[in-house]
């Protein structure tokens, strides 16, 4: 039995409303605040990023899993904002948690999927008795640029997940990944920011995948959406999620444990594995949750997991994702939040 | 602004926290020394720090070196760690009039400075409060 064995959360702690945007671009507040379902997002300070979030997740997945970083035979990242163009971020993260030097290591990139990626790529590896132990994560400190839709929602998080063969806290029951060429969002080298399609991004971008993925896993594996407890769904809005759930046949109840989005905005790699973070956190053994992601360009990996009895023992290990989204907030205005974006360009 | 070469050969203390005890009387040294200043001993044994502990002192930078002019105003601290380790560090993720000597803090992985736009991102640890 191949599994997640440890899982940990990070989010920083600085936050913008919608408001506070809204009025710096003169739009309409309440209407983004409606058609999103978002109230605000979390902002990286400029000591964070991709890496540093890494770190402190993974650190959170091992106190969980309870083995020796040394072990470690697999640590990928998967983001659209690595700190460095060329120099990998995974071998900063190995380095830190304690697991170079007999550790694969790759900086992964598929816009929001890059964390699910790492998650099938390492599940995959200790599944084929290649390692022991295998770290995914997902982690972003994404950029919109400045009055675009995307600066309402692009925001910083990070979800790590130890894979093992024993002391599963959850069980992998079936994978399964769908993928089309699909021009819905993209950043050429050497640009800031990302371009998108609008609503191209939503039905033949979003909508179909997820759908396909999903439909997809459910029939390999001969479930339905009673089977699950819970779901996950890619996070780009707090509209998108539900939407596509009530296509499928979920309801509410199954989607709202790990839909963080209307609090914590859209954390690109990080959103759809904190979602599964934050939903660990109060499932029960025995519980089955469906995790599918969605990465512009465009594909989904879709998960099944059966949560074991060892949940009640790790999950007061490591803070909880709630509780980290809900405490020890900082609300930025405008300014500072520009400068902590690197938005306001000094002279040299 | 330390060189990369410089920068590389402390990763052990700056991502993982890495220290040496002596065997001779017990005195842990983070940064890993040759001999103990204490008994004289060149034995000693590997091992980490602790990662929380108290504010034992503290000050807020106003007119910082170059490599940190963005980031004024921050706290600096001197912390006394659970093992009795006394390390100095930047205190983040805490509003100044809630900086307070006794305060408990833990060690978080953090950038700590870049050689320019182009130049090596240096990683290390600073202090965030413990919640």
């Amino acid at each position: 039995m191949v599994g997640i064995i440890g899982y940990g959360a990070y989010i920083p702690r600085n936050r913008i409303k919608v408001e506070e945007i809204a009025k710096v671009w003169g739009t309409d507040a309440p209407s983004y605040k409606r058609g999103l379902m978002l109230e605000e997002k979390s902002v990286p300070a400029p000591d964070q990023d991709t890496i540093t979030m890494s770190v402190e997740a993974s650190r959170r997945a091992i106190r969980r899993a309870g083995i020796n970083p040394a072990e470690i035979g697999a640590a990928y990242i998967g983001s659209e904002s690595h700190p460095y163009a060329v120099k990998p971020s995974g071998t900063v993260l190995a380095e830190a948690l304690g697991a170079t030097p007999e550790c694969h290591t790759a900086d992964l990139e598929f816009a929001c999927k890059a964390g699910t990626e790492c998650m099938f790529i390492a599940l995959s590896l200790v599944e084929a008795g290649r390692i022991k132990y295998g770290l995914g994560v997902g982690a972003d400190t994404s950029q919109g640029a400045p009055g675009d839709a995307l600066e309402y929602s692009a925001a910083a998080g990070a979800a790590a997940f130890i894979f093992g063969k024993e002391n599963c806290v959850a069980v992998s029951e079936e994978t399964y990944a769908y993928m089309t060429d699909m021009p819905d969002f993209w950043r050429r080298e050497y640009q800031y920011y990302p371009q998108h399609g609008g609503r191209f991004t939503g039905e033949p971008a979003y909508f179909t995948h997820i759908t396909a993925a999903a439909r997809g896993i459910m029939k390999k594996s001969g479930t339905s959406p009673k089977d699950f407890a819970y779901v996950i769904f890619h996070q780009p809005n707090g509209k998108f999620p539900f939407k596509v759930g009530q296509i499928l046949g979920f309801n509410k109840a199954q989607i709202e444990p790990g839909w963080l989005v209307n609090k914590l905005g859209n954390t690109y790699s990080g959103s759809s594995p904190l979602g599964l973070t934050s939903t660990l956190d109060i499932a029960k053994p025995g519980d089955r949750i469906l995790l599918v992601s969605y990465g512009s360009g465009a594909g989904s990996d879709a998960f099944i997991w059966k949560v074991t009895d060892r949940i009640d023992e790790v999950r007061d290990l490591a803070p909880k994702t709630r509780d980290i989204l809900d405490t020890n907030k900082k609300y930025l205005e405008y300014g500072e939040y520009a400068k902590f974006r690197h938005k306001i360009l000094k002279a040299e | 602004m330390p060189t990369p070469s410089r920068y590389w050969r402390e990763i052990p203390q700056r991502y993982r926290y890495e220290a040496s005890r002596c065997t001779g009387c017990g005195k842990i040294f983070f940064p890993p020394r040759l001999v103990c200043s204490a008994c004289g001993s060149r034995e000693f044994e590997p091992t980490k720090i602790a990662e929380a502990g108290k504010v034992m002192t503290y000050t807020v930078i106003h007119t910082p070196p170059q490599p940190f002019v963005d980031q004024a105003p921050y706290a600096m601290g001197i912390v006394e760690l659970d093992d009795g380790v006394r390390i100095t560090g930047q205190i983040v993720d805490c509003d100044f009039s809630e900086l307070a000597v006794g305060k408990r803090v833990r060690l978080e992985f953090r950038r700590i400075s870049q050689d320019g736009k182009a130049g090596v991102i240096f990683y290390g640890y600073k202090f965030v409060p413990e919640i």
